[in-house]
């Protein structure tokens, strides 16, 4: 028990450090520094957003389209940054892994935890502009909002873990993960409702747990308008099971050190 | 103590597997200090990243009832993108120290100057050796394992290395791999000469260097 406290008192340390230290390395000190961390994805998604809202997209459905573009565009940024970042984390990271207290799954989950602050801060920061410009109304449900994040960042982080620990050892995931990462983009739900699809169509999007995050976030913000179909249950039985893989991975992979 | 039974490490090779150690043990007591010779190539660096439990051996046992430095070399353990200064905040956060009183320290002894506060890429690899070494020292182990870390440093330097881990620091072990046979004179009471995967004995470092010289 004694020893199970002292390891946690470690772990926090670690990764509190590594947080640190990954600002610092990500956003520097002379650049506009950790303002960029919620700039970039904002930046992104006013583009998004004012293509979307200048072409014809806004006329075919009633429904809000900023809020449909922020909630998507900062669902899919919230999974794919989070694997992003993850995925090479060993191999960049070779130097620092000479300190045995740092483990490989510290720097995942610290690697996450800055992805998921930067994600959620920006949606608010992005959504805190468009509702006072008047293009986008106020979100109806906050618990759904803040579930649905959970529920995303756990399917990045789930996923991330799984990937991770495959390419530290077999750098060839790199590569088949870039056509699976296109398919899940497109069936998120980026540029669609599930309502909207035939039931074979539903049937298949609602075979992954990130378009469930992402009706689940729509309908925290704008539930009154549509018919969400989602299920938590489901999407968190998913991602508890591509936890526990995603762990006994990293398990086997263990350090996944290459040797020079 | 540090207790080493039966490793073996390989490596997987475009030929199939490498066998680097293949069934090495050995004992390290508390103040004891062993110097390891070997060609390049010959696991010397492996071995030292094992017993730095950076990698795990591929079968055998490593038991550390000590607390063991990471593996101070050239390279490795830190962020090139980061400064000096940010790599020794970093390390004193890993290990759970104040920051403020090292930094004084670390100064004084890398003699850096002004270039504590720029990344480590601009560093020579004297600079780098030199901050590599005080930011090892900042943390107090028992046991700390030198891979080459004192080869790239001018006479200065190892003045004040050998000041530090063998006057203030001579209750500790040492683990060292070297080629240079008058600082591994200096620093340890036992060699091992480490040749095809298999671990030699001798009880001073002379012995085992004409050992070396005559294998080669």
């Amino acid at each position: 028990m004694k020893e199970l406290l002292h390891s946690i008192t470690v772990q926090r340390r670690v990764i509190g450090a590594l947080l640190m230290r990954e600002i610092i390395t990500r956003y520097g000190r002379n650049n506009i520094g950790f303002l960029w961390l919620f700039v970039e994805p904002a930046l992104y998604t006013i583009v998004i957003t004012l293509i979307w809202h200048y072409t014809r997209a806004g006329r075919i459905t009633s429904l809000p389209i900023t809020a449909m573009a922020v909630t998507g565009y900062i669902s899919i940024q919230l999974w794919r940054n989070i694997v992003g970042r993850v995925k090479n984390a060993v191999s960049v990271n070779n130097a620092i892994l000479f300190h045995r207290n740092i483990k490989v799954l510290d720097v995942f989950i610290s690697r996450t935890l800055l992805e998921v602050f930067g994600a959620f801060f920006s949606f608010v920061v992005v959504s805190t502009i468009f509702i006072n410009v008047g293009w986008m109304g106020y979100p109806e449900d906050t618990l759904k909002i803040i579930l649905a994040f959970l529920i995303l960042s756990w399917f990045g982080a789930s996923l991330a873990l799984n990937l991770g620990s495959l390419i530290s050892r077999f750098p060839i995931f790199d590569r088949i993960w870039k056509p699976i990462s296109y398919a899940l983009f497109i069936l998120s739900g980026l540029f669609f409702i599930v309502d909207w699809l035939p039931p074979d169509g539903r049937h298949i999007v609602l075979l992954f747990p990130m378009a469930h995050g992402l009706e689940l976030l729509r309908d925290g913000y704008f539930g009154s308008m549509f018919t969400a179909h989602y299920d938590i249950g489901y999407a968190a039985i998913c991602c508890l099971g591509m936890t526990l893989s995603g762990l006994l991975l990293l398990n086997l992979t263990g350090r996944g050190w290459d040797a020079e | 103590m540090i207790l080493v039974k039966n490793i073996v490490k390989r490596y997987q090779t475009r030929n199939g597997y490498h066998t680097v150690l293949d069934g090495i043990s050995f004992s390290l007591k508390k103040g004891e200090k062993i110097g390891i010779l070997g060609r390049n190539g010959a696991g010397k660096s492996t071995l030292i990243r094992l017993l730095g439990g950076i990698e795990d051996p591929d079968s055998g046992t490593i038991r550390r009832d000590m607390k063991v430095s990471w593996p101070l070399a050239s390279k490795g353990g830190f962020q090139g993108s980061l400064t000096g200064a940010d790599n020794l905040r970093f390390i004193c956060r890993i290990y759970g120290v104040g920051f403020e009183d090292k930094m004084r320290f670390v100064e004084e002894f890398s003699e850096l100057g002004k270039y504590m506060h720029e990344p480590l890429k601009s560093y020579s690899s004297g600079m780098r050796s030199r901050l590599a070494f005080a930011m090892s020292m900042v943390i107090e182990f028992d046991c700390y394992l030198i891979d080459e870390a004192m080869s790239a440093g001018d006479a200065r330097f190892r003045d004040r290395c050998r000041y530090e881990l063998l006057e203030k620091r001579s209750d500790r072990s040492i683990v060292m791999v070297s080629h240079d046979h008058r600082q591994m004179r200096q620093f340890c009471n036992v060699c091992y000469v480490l040749q095809n995967g298999a671990l030699y004995r001798f009880d001073n470092p002379d012995a085992a260097f004409s050992y070396y010289k005559n294998a080669q």
